[in-house]
This record gives structure tokens, C-alpha cells and sequence, in this order.
């Protein structure tokens, strides 16, 4: 793996203590040239870990706050007449840049929302009939606090499909907590961290995850996962195909991480939670479940062949 | 980081093996060096055999070419400009046309074939270029064919077959070793086998020969219609085998396997021939005895008499015999023929002769050997009849202390006067044309007669094998009463030849061939099983034709056979065998989940299990091999070792059978833990 994949793992452990899996997860997904959703509390360091990935990336970044009242044209730009040329100038939005923090995207209307989701699918805005790409690598990392807060619009299962992984940041141990606590504002260092890897260097890792080898063996492996989540009666419905892609190139990005050229069953129980506790609904009783625990309860459900 | 790497051939993540690609993908990067070695290595051994007959300017100028094409790639040059090829193209082309003053037709065309393949390796660059070599390389191989069908010759070109396949695989797979290479090689083409047997048995076969066009004779040396002093010394030094025979059942004795080839008439003074008559008659046979069943297979001669013994009447190819009984095929014998012939031992022939034969077998060339007309004038002047003076001639040959020999005193003009009288050594040429011409003068009808005496027994193959060192010539005279009456008066000094081999006949044999000397007995058996082979290659292999085809299918059970029929059998075997490859391997593909690795893993699993350390159903090798490290910290290094290497194997991209191998082999070796 290269030294400054190594690097990029290093500085953010460093600023967001206590959360190695998270980290690692985020970039799996960023690797896997996908989209993180992170759902949690206000105040756990899901902003400091996006700002931290940006940085130490080197990738363009933009925050776009989601308010009720946000619109389409706040996120995507919007065209503006110039009196002394007599044209209308393109004003880009927030959204033209390589990462996006979209904060606490369930607070705004589902119309903002979807423009977008509808941007993170094509990778490209198309305002006024006019079609711009985006930035490649273009990467949003979307916060959501639960859904059970006051003012919020919980994103339909849909568009939560969009998002290849959803993770929990969970509270620090008593330990991070103490050098959280007594450390430096994270703010200050985060503005003074360097970049670490180019973008083109993160293009050619993105497709280095996408050839990792995946033998028949662990095909075997994801099926019965799939197969599993469908015919168990716990869940409302199972995974969808594009679910199974999911998990294949999280698990691919995940080996790469951890220099391998080929996907072992370990790949995919380690992203499972991730990629799956959002696209999963438990039935009856266990509704009430936290949905990462289902997703445990899922790996240990099924035999590896 | 802390689980232990694995499959670190990738020294950067950018550079990991494209997935799910093949090994076999085919490169189109500039050819290497071992593989253009491994391509003029394969034309020159398949077009090495062909040096024998190209014209010599076209053979150096093959040579020449894979020359420089070597050191072109050793040095690593640039390949000529391709102005320069074109001018070589024209110019081998048209000097091709002027040697054959054609560009079709087999000498041509291979000539041709020959010049091209070694031009093309002029201008190869790329892997196409490599597979156009590959595929002529194949194809030239069949030309040799043209010219030998041998067994020396069929090995050769196996191992040819092979180093091509083994270029070929090299040229899909780059990365395969040589051993390697060789074993795949060798695979492919035991694969083929079962494909070849049902072609060769059942392809149809055409009548004559596949490539025939008349013209294609054989390079042949055998008896020829003329016969002068020192033709048969000559020709029994020669070890090649004239043609095999297999008596049904009777076997007659030595000294009357007397096969009559060339019966020559005429004499010039120096040279027997034929000589020209218009007489069409059958000859007539008498008194026929002692029947002789058997089989020949005579080997190509170009001509159109078969050998039979005296006096034949029966033979299953449409052949006549002449009034002088000599066996004529219709057609010069240009392919190897198998005849069953019956001869009878005993005979009377031709008890009334025209006067035109009797003229014939009289007439001398007055002018030359005084001396002997005088010998013969005085026994005819004596009174005797013809038996008598035959007996005379032969105690004359017996007392007058003539010798036997290979390399006879050269004669001067009167040939018969110098040897009878002055040089005294002969061989069999000189015994039958002296004898004829001493009978002529006394006013006996006689004649030369030339073939082949006796054989050699194979006892390994039970045949006899006669062989152009078998070479003889007699004598027949023409007796009143008695017919023609076959008389050898090699017979009369020295007996041994009629009883045996022609070394123990001769009293100084360095100048025979090493093999009819008196080769040690295990060359000579050897020898003997090697001809036995070689029979049955001829016998089965080559002389494979329809008919033994229909017999062979009539008796695996097929009946009413057709060409459609066997067309249809042979489309339907080569189906079979390939839906049977096809089968055999999508086993293989589908087998995989039940490999040998994962049976080790699971019974390595057992083990620990016993232990109690069971894995659960979910866990991975790895995360088990850490909790096992955790909880037994003795086994962490080999559980870890043991848990990375089920991990490349099974999910790996590469399956590598000495690692799997060594994988069980661990597996075996791991301690039992109660």
C-alpha cells in the first residue's frame, strides 16, 4: 500500500481520537469511490472527521449546511444577470468541489435533498438545460442526526441506497475523551494539516480497489449473505443486488487497506455493518433494534462456505 | 496492519494484476528473445529434414536467414528494412521458378513453403507474426510426409510437434516456465491422442496414394533391367530391404527361394539385357508340385515386375505372367504392395519353346571371346547333348579354382575370355553371364536370370526379411524333355551361398555393409525386432488402406459399411470425446468450492476443535487464527502462517499447485493439541 495511504491514517487518528474503524471505514468508502453517510448525535466529531479527510487528502472541500429553508439553487449555483455584458453569468454552487460536507441533510426539505442526491448518483448538476460535470474524484459525506429528533425529514430508503456506507460515530472512550478534552482546539490543527496524497494518486488507488481479486470462494460467501437477509424472517425485505455490488466494493477497497490483492471473508464482515444497517429494516419485535446490531447479528448468522 | 500480508508480488496497489484476467491473455509488447530462440528452433527443426532434397542454393539460403534472425536477436538490431525483404522475396521467388521452371506442385511448393517461412521471420515484431510462424511450422509438417513415412521419421517430427506446442504455449503465456511449458505441451498432445485414433481409423480413405501424382517415385536402388559385370557386387551392398515375405504355411528350403525378378536375353559382349520380342504367348507349366503359400510386401521400386518364387500361379493383384515368367504388375510399383502369390517348387515350363525363343537363346556376339566359343565348340564337337554339357560346365567352374569374391580384377573388352581364363574371380554376374554364354556357344538355348536368393528369418516377427544384398543372378537353360531348367552356377564355387548368408560365402567380406557381416547377436536381434516394427508400422500404419479399413470396421461388429456410415461414426467418436474433455473440465470448474484446500483448512479446524478451540461458522481464517493466537500463544506463528496461506490460496487470484501442496503438507505436520 502506498506510504501516503499510510500517512493520510496516521494524521487523522491523530485528530479524531479514539475512532480507528470509523476512519478506516470512511476511507473504504472513499476508496470504493462511494458515499458516506454519517448518522449521529450533534457533537461527536462527525464534522472534524470529514474536514480531517478533506485536508489530509488535498481535495477541494465544501460544507453545505442543510436548513428547512435551503433550496436547490443554494447547493447546485444559479445564473445571475450581468448588466454591463448583458448575460446571464454562472454562479457555481458549494457542490462544485472534490468533497462535500453535507451537514445534517435530514433537516432540509426533501426537494434540496434530492438535488443532491440526484448530483451524487450522476455526478453532475444540469441547471437551466445546461450539464456540468463535477469534480472526479467528487465525494459527499452527508451527516444526519437520528431521526427521531425534532425538525427532521428522514431520507426515504431510496436515497438512502445512494449512500454506499452509513456509519456511527458512538461517543469517545473515557481515555480519547480525557485528550479531547485537554488537547488543542481540533479546529486550529485540522486548518494547519497538511495534504498527504495528491488526487490523482487517490484516482489510482480508487482503481486499484476496483481490481482486487475476488475468487468464486467469496462470491460463494457474499450470496449467502444475500440469501440470507432474503428468506430470514427478521428483516422487512432483503439486500438488493446493488446492495451485493455495495458490499463487494467495500470489501475490495477494505482489502486494499489492508494490502491484500484479493477479498477474504474478513473484508466483507468488516464493512457489513456499514454497508448493509441502512438498506436493512428489522421486522415485529426487533424493530426497535439498532440497526448496527442487526448488521452484527447478520455476519454471525451466516457460515462462511 | 498488524494480520500478515499476504500475496506480495504487488509492489505497488496501482500495479496490482488486473482482476479476474487471465494469465493467458495474449501480449502484444515487442517479442522477447527466448521466444523468438524458441520459434527458430521450431522452423529450423521442421524444415531441417527437407535439406536433404531442396535444391542447395535455397537450403543456404534458409540457413543464412535464421542465422542473421538469431543474431539480430541477440544483438538486439533492428530487422532489415523492408525494402530489402521485398528485393529477397522477388529474387528467391524467381530463382525458385527457374530451378523448377514452376511455382506449383510438390517440389515447388515446399521449395517455396521453405524460402517464405524463413523470410518471415524477417519481419517478425509482434505476436501475430509469431503465431504466422507457429501455424506454418505446423503446416510444414506435413510436407515431410511427402517424402518419408518412417518410423525415425514420425518420431522426429512428434518431437518437432512437441517444441512447436511448447513456442506456441509461450506465446499465450509469457510467464509459464519452461519445465513447465513442456508439460502442458506434452499434455495437449496426449489429449489429442484419443481425436487421432478415431481420425486415423476412420477418415476415409482414398484409393492411391494420398499425395500421388504419378511421377512420385520413391528414390528407389533395386535390380535393373540390365545387368554387367559388377551391377550386382554393387547392389549387394546395399542393407535396404527389397521386400518381406510371410509363408503361409509350408517354408521352402534355402536353396530354392529363387525369386525371379529381370530375365535377361540379350548380350553385347559386356551388357545383358532384356532385349525386344513380340511375342505374346502364356507360357505353359507341367508337372506343377509342391505349392508355397505366401505373402509379399515389396517395398517401392519404380518398376513393374513383383518377385515370386519359381513358378508362380496365383497372385491377388491383377498382374500377367510373361512368356519369360516373369510376374508384371500393370503399373510401376511406386507405393509399397502386399500380394498373396502361390508358386509351385515343382514344374516343367515351356516344354515346347517357339523357334523365335530358341533363336533368341542362342544368339552370340560373334566377335568377342574366342576363347570360350573354342571350350564350348569342342564340348559340342564331343557329341554330348544339353544336361550333359551343363554338368561339363560345372565341374569346369568347380576345377579350374575359380573364387567368389565382391571386388572382382577389372575385365578387359572380351570380358568372358579374361575372367574365364585369366582373372578367375567373380561374382554371381560374372558366374551366370559366363555360364550362358559358354551354354549359347555349345548350341544351348540358356538365359540370364536375375532376383533375389534366399532371406534373412525374422524370427521376431516371423517373416523373412530380403534385403538388396540378397541380389543374385542364374542361369536357365532350355532342355529338350525337360522344359526350362533353372541351373546357378555360383552354386558350383561356392555352395554356402545357396545355404546361407552371403558373408559366409565370400572368403574376404570387409567390403560387405557392417550388418551382413557377422554382426554381434544382439545387434542382430535388434535389428531383427526393429524390422519386426517396422513391418507393422508399414503393415498397419501406412499400408492402412480401404480395404484393410472396411475389414478392420467388419470386424469391430459394423456392418453393411458405407462411407457415410463411417463418416458419421467418425464425427459422432470425435463429438464424443470432445463433449467428454468438455465434461471433465466443467467439473473441474465447478469442483473448485470442494478443493483440497478447504478440505485441509476444515480438518485443521477439527483438530483445534478437539482442542477446544472451536472456530464458529462465521469466523474467518484470519480472526480465528487470532483468537487462537490469543488464547494459545505457542500456535500464533503457525496458526497466522497457516491462516494467510489458506487465504491466498482460496481467495487468491493465482493457484499455485506446489503451494497448495505445501499447504497440506503443514496442515499434516501441525501438532495434535491433546
Amino acid at each position: 500500500m502506498s506510504q501516503s495511504l499510510n500517512n493520510v491514517i496516521r494524521q487523522a487518528e491523530q485528530i479524531v481520537l479514539g475512532k480507528p474503524q470509523q476512519i478506516r471505514l470512511a476511507l473504504t468508502c472513499l476508496l470504493a469511490s462511494g458515499h458516506l453517510l454519517i448518522e449521529d448525535l450533534p457533537g461527536v466529531g462527525k464534522t472534524t472527521l470529514a474536514h480531517v479527510l478533506a485536508r489530509t487528502l488535498g481535495l477541494q472541500f465544501q460544507r453545505i449546511q442543510f436548513t428547512s429553508d435551503l433550496l436547490p439553487a443554494d447547493i447546485l449555483g444559479v445564473s445571475v444577470y450581468q448588466r454591463d455584458s448583458s448575460e446571464f453569468k454562472f454562479h457555481p454552487g458549494p457542490i462544485f468541489a472534490q468533497m462535500i460536507l453535507a451537514d445534517e441533510i435530514n433537516r432540509a426539505t426533501p426537494k434540496a435533498q434530492s438535488a443532491l442526491l440526484e448530483a451524487m448518483e450522476e455526478q453532475q448538476v444540469t441547471i437551466e438545460s445546461t450539464t456540468r460535470a463535477l469534480p472526479d474524484p467528487f465525494f459527499v459525506i452527508a451527516t444526519q442526526n437520528p431521526s427521531y429528533q425534532a425538525g427532521t425529514f428522514a431520507l426515504p430508503e431510496s436515497q438512502l441506497d445512494r449512500f454506499l456506507m452509513r456509519i456511527q460515530m458512538g461517543y469517545p472512550d473515557a481515555q480519547a475523551e480525557r485528550g479531547l478534552l485537554s488537547g488543542v482546539d481540533r479546529r486550529e490543527i485540522v486548518a494547519k494539516l497538511s495534504p498527504q496524497m495528491e488526487s490523482s494518486e487517490l484516482l489510482a488507488l480508487q482503481k486499484a480497489a476496483r481490481e482486487v481479486f475476488v475468487s468464486p470462494a467469496l462470491l460463494d460467501y457474499v450470496q449467502a449473505i444475500l440469501r440470507h437477509t432474503r428468506e430470514a424472517a427478521r428483516y422487512t425485505h432483503g439486500l438488493s443486488p446493488r446492495a451485493g455490488l455495495a458490499l463487494l466494493s467495500a470489501a475490495r477497497a477494505w482489502a486494499l487497506l489492508d494490502e491484500r490483492n484479493a477479498v477474504i471473508p474478513e473484508d466483507v464482515q468488516a464493512v457489513l455493518p456499514g454497508v448493509a444497517s441502512h438498506r436493512l429494516q428489522a421486522t415485529g419485535e426487533h424493530a426497535k433494534q439498532n440497526s448496527d446490531a442487526l448488521a452484527r447479528e447478520l455476519v454471525e448468522a451466516v457460515a462462511i462456505p | 496492519m498488524q494480520r500478515t500480508l499476504f500475496l506480495l508480488n504487488a509492489p505497488h496497489p496501482g500495479h496490482l494484476p488486473p482482476a479476474g484476467e487471465g494469465i493467458y491473455a495474449p501480449s502484444f509488447t515487442a517479442m522477447n528473445k527466448a521466444l523468438t530462440y524458441g520459434l527458430l528452433l521450431s522452423v529450423l527443426m521442421v524444415i531441417a529434414p527437407h535439406a536433404d532434397h531442396l535444391p542447395l542454393w535455397v537450403s543456404a539460403l534458409c540457413s543464412a536467414l535464421l542465422l542473421w534472425r538469431a543474431w539480430l536477436t541477440y544483438s538486439g538490431d533492428p530487422l532489415p528494412k523492408r525494402w530489402l525483404l521485398m528485393l529477397l522475396t522477388f529474387a528467391g521467388t524467381a530463382g525458385i521458378f527457374i530451378e523448377f521452371r514452376t511455382l506449383f506442385g510438390r517440389e515447388a511448393g515446399v521449395t517455396l513453403l521453405m524460402l517464405l517461412a524463413a523470410l518471415k521471420f524477417m519481419e517478425l515484431r509482434a505476436a501475430r507474426d509469431a503465431m504466422v510462424l507457429v501455424y506454418l511450422a505446423c503446416f510444414i509438417i506435413i510436407t515431410n510426409f511427402f517424402y518419408s513415412q518412417s518410423i525415425p521419421t514420425a518420431l522426429y517430427l512428434l518431437v518437432t510437434l512437441i517444441v512447436i506446442v511448447t513456442t506456441w504455449i509461450h506465446l499465450q503465456a509469457q510467464s509459464i516456465a519452461l519445465k513447465q511449458r513442456l508439460r502442458i505441451a506434452a499434455i495437449l498432445l496426449m489429449q489429442a491422442i484419443p481425436l487421432m485414433l478415431i481420425l486415423f481409423v476412420l477418415f476415409p480413405r482414398v484409393e492411391g496414394p494420398l499425395w500421388g501424382l504419378p511421377q512420385d517415385a520413391f528414390a528407389s536402388s533395386g535390380l535393373d533391367e540390365e545387368m554387367s559385370p559388377g551391377s550386382l557386387s554393387r547392389l549387394s551392398l546395399s542393407d535396404a530391404v527389397a521386400f518381406r515375405v510371410n509363408y503361409a504355411d509350408k517354408v521352402p528350403l534355402r536353396n530354392q527361394m529363387y525369386w525371379r525378378g529381370p530375365v535377361l536375353w540379350e548380350f553385347d559382349g559386356r551388357t545383358w539385357t532384356p532385349g525386344i520380342t513380340t511375342l505374346t504367348k502364356t507360357p505353359e507349366f507341367t508337372g506343377l508340385d509342391q505349392q508355397i503359400d505366401y505373402t509379399v510386401t515389396l517395398e517401392p521400386h519404380n518398376k513393374k515386375w513383383l518377385f515370386a518364387l519359381d513358378m508362380p500361379d496365383n497372385v491377388s493383384v491383377p498382374a500377367t505372367i510373361s512368356y519369360d515368367f516373369r510376374l508384371l504388375n500393370k503399373e510401376p510399383v511406386n507405393k509399397r504392395l502386399r500380394y498373396v502369390a502361390r508358386s509351385n517348387l515343382v514344374y516343367r515350363a515351356n516344354l515346347q519353346e517357339a523357334a523365335q525363343q530358341i533363336k533368341r537363346a542362342l544368339k552370340l556376339p560373334m566377335q568377342f571371346n574366342p576363347r570360350a566359343q573354342q571350350l564350348a565348340a569342342g564340348w559340342r564337337s564331343a557329341g554330348k547333348d544339353g544336361a550333359e554339357i551343363v554338368g561339363i560346365a560345372l565341374s569346369y567352374f568347380r576345377q579350374q579354382g575359380f573364387q567368389y569374391t565382391l571386388e572382382p580384377p577389372l575385365l578387359g573388352v572380351n570380358s568372358v575370355d579374361d575372367f574365364l581364363f585369366e582373372t578367375r574371380q567373380g561374382f554371381c554376374e560374372h558366374y551366370a553371364s559366363s555360364f550362358v554364354f559358354l551354354m549359347r556357344a555349345a548350341n544351348v538355348p540358356a538365359r540370364v536370370v536375375t532376383g533375389y536368393l534366399g532371406g534373412e528369418f525374422n524370427d521376431y516377427g516371423n517373416y523373412y526379411i530380403v534385403r538388396q544384398s540378397d541380389a543374385h543372378a542364374w542361369a536357365e537353360v532350355w532342355l529338350a524333355g525337360q522344359g526350362w531348367v533353372r541351373v546357378d552356377p555360383t552354386g558350383a564355387i561356392a555352395p554356402a551361398r545357396l545355404q546361407g548368408s552371403l558373408s559366409a560365402s565370400l572368403p574376404n567380406n570387409a567390403a560387405l555393409p557392417f550388418m551382413a557381416r557377422n554382426p554381434p547377436q544382439w545387434l542382430r536381434d535388434l535389428r531383427l525386432n526393429w524390422d519386426t516394427l517396422a513391418n507393422q508400422w508399414n503393415q498397419w500404419v501406412l499400408g492402412y488402406d480401404s480395404e484393410r479399413q472396411f475389414a478392420f470396421l467388419t470386424r469391430l461388429g459394423m456392418e453393411s459399411i458405407t462411407w457415410q456410415k463411417i463418416a458419421l461414426n467418425m464425427m459422432a467418436g470425435v463429438g464424443l470425446v470432445i463433449a467428454l474433455f468438455a465434461l471433465f473440465m466443467l467439473r473441474h470448474l465447478f469442483a473448485r468450492e470442494r478443493d483440497k484446500v478447504q478440505a485441509a483448512w476444515l480438518k485443521l479446524c477439527r483438530k483445534l476443535a478437539k482442542a477446544g478451540l472451536p472456530r464458529a461458522a462465521h469466523e474467518g481464517a484470519q480472526d480465528y487464527a487470532a483468537r487462537i493466537a490469543a488464547a494459545r500463544p505457542e500456535l500464533a506463528d503457525a496458526m497466522r502462517d497457516l491462516a494467510a496461506r489458506y487465504g491466498a490460496l482460496r481467495y487468491g487470484a493465482l493457484s499455485d499447485e506446489r503451494a497448495q501442496l505445501e499447504f497440506i503438507r503443514l496442515i499434516e505436520k501441525f501438532p495434535s493439541l491433546i
